[in-house]
């Protein structure tokens, strides 16, 4: 939601690929007829900058999948010169800490990065005994055995539903070397995120 | 596959010699309990990756930091760590298998051994205390196995040691008690390991602890304390537990601080 209310826009980036997944947990009826814009794992070109790319994973990837979508997506990009980054939120019941979660000042980010990775992260680093699992570890390991510079940014959320304080807690990450050329008019960002938000809501309301 | 750290021609596999030391995944993680004293008490340097497609992924900050300065470093879920003053190289495994992948992992690591020419795999390992018959319940919850290749090299030094070998159980209990067959409930690839090493001349030793799920830590203690006996990695004294020491990623083992409105 943070990438498609600040970054993507129908104007400057164009749809170049799409993943599909032969997995339970994807919502798609028919998956012998399916359009690129009905997976629910994207990728976008920036039109003015090709080398830009975007990836808008939606559906849950399982296990047994995530190293074949690893070696097909990267297979089809070029090493040299790449950066990776990574965003992901994660249940604050899950980060360790010696105090209560309750006492913690939810939602929060930390960061974990690859030894290539030589740039200044946004916020602090996931402590010690702290792990990421799933599709951004699987990443963030093959970034790190090929020594590729990447960073997963990890945003530890009270809140199971799309919200806009969990969307914002995200907002450092736009003033990063990475992401800086690429934000949109803060107008239309609010625009954008109203929309989603009220399309997830009505969903959710079990009264008429 | 093993992935050096450094590129080039520093970091090759070539491990000739080396005893490869690793655990199984099985029942309490007591063998990567022990594997994470072992690295984190002879200060083990990271020498590479184990880069496979059967094991759950996972990544996390240097479990073995001791300052701010090596804190930093991402770790994955399968690595390498090597310590050539005692031709010594431990593959450490963080995360659980992925279903259907036990027998590729094995013959992948299998070959790996084989093309680094390890002298020799030591694997640490751990089977349901539950599973143990009336005989088991008594004197030491402490096993070992070796393939017909070790038993050879070694020459009865684990009859020196007065170590218990692991017992083969029936095949077919109640009905047929003569056709015996090896059986390690919860321990995980350690059978399947075990069996492909014995068929290929590889020499492999299983030391393995039978235990329960729940606090394992004085389990991993008692199975690295075994392993010394024999290796001597650490000079034994008489009170060898508190020569280990624990890694700074053991801690909150059992979840975070409690809420003070609790009370």
């Amino acid at each position: 939601a943070f990438l498609s209310s600040f970054i993507l826009d129908s104007l400057c980036w164009e749809v170049v690929g799409a993943v599909k997944l032969w997995n339970e947990w994807c919502r798609t009826s028919n998956t012998t007829n399916v359009l690129p814009t009905d997976s629910f794992c994207l990728f976008y070109r920036l039109i003015s900058d090709p080398t830009v790319l975007l990836c808008q994973c939606s559906c849950y990837v399982a296990e047994d999948q995530q190293f074949q979508w690893l070696e097909k997506v990267f297979g089809c990009i070029k090493k040299e010169g790449l950066q990776v980054t990574i965003l992901s939120t994660c249940p604050v019941a899950d980060y360790k800490t010696q105090e209560s979660t309750l006492t913690l000042s939810s939602p929060f980010l930390r960061a974990l990065k690859t030894k290539e990775f030589k740039e200044q992260v946004c916020c602090p680093l996931l402590e010690q005994p702290n792990i990421v699992r799933d599709l951004p570890a699987a990443v963030l390991s093959y970034c790190q055995v090929w020594q590729i510079p990447a960073v997963l940014y990890q945003c530890y959320t009270d809140v199971i539903k799309l919200d806009t304080v969990t969307i914002e807690a995200f907002k450092p990450l736009l003033s990063s070397k990475t992401l800086k050329n690429l934000v949109k008019d803060v107008s239309e960002s609010t625009k954008i995120l109203k929309k989603l938000l009220t399309t997830n809501e009505t969903h959710n309301n079990i009264y008429i | 596959m093993f992935v050096p750290c450094e590129r080039g021609g520093g970091g090759g596999c070539d491990f000739t010699g080396f005893a490869l030391l690793m655990p199984a995944v099985s029942v309490g993680n007591v063998g990567q309990l022990a594997i994470d004293l072992v690295i984190s008490t002879l200060r083990m340097t990271k020498v590479g990756y184990f880069y496979t497609d059967c094991l759950v992924p996972m990544v996390g900050n240097n479990p073995y930091a001791t300052s701010n300065e090596n804190s930093m470093e991402l770790s994955i879920n399968a690595e390498v760590y090597s310590l050539p003053s005692k031709k010594l190289v431990v593959l450490q495994i963080r995360s659980p298998f992925i279903k259907n992948k036990y027998r590729p992992f094995c013959q992948t690591l299998l070959s790996w051994v084989e093309s680094c020419k390890c002298a020799r795999v030591i694997l640490l390992s751990s089977s349901h205390a539950y599973q143990r018959d009336d005989e088991q319940l008594l004197g030491t919850p402490l096993r070992y196995l070796l393939t017909p290749a070790l038993e050879k090299a070694v020459e009865g030094r684990m009859q020196e040691l007065n170590w218990k070998e692991m017992e083969k159980v029936a095949a077919y209990p109640g009905i047929n008690d003569t056709e015996k067959v090896l059986h390690i409930p919860g321990g995980g690839i350690t059978k399947l390991l075990f069996t492909e090493s014995c068929s290929k001349g590889i020499q492999m030793a299983v030391l393995l602890k039978f235990c329960s799920e729940g606090d394992n830590i004085p389990d991993a203690f008692a199975l690295v304390n075994y392993l010394n006996e024999w290796l001597q990695l650490i000079k034994s004294r008489v009170n060898t537990s508190s020569q280990w020491k624990i890694p700074s990623s053991w801690r909150l083992l059992f979840g975070n601080g409690l809420p003070p409105a609790l009370f």
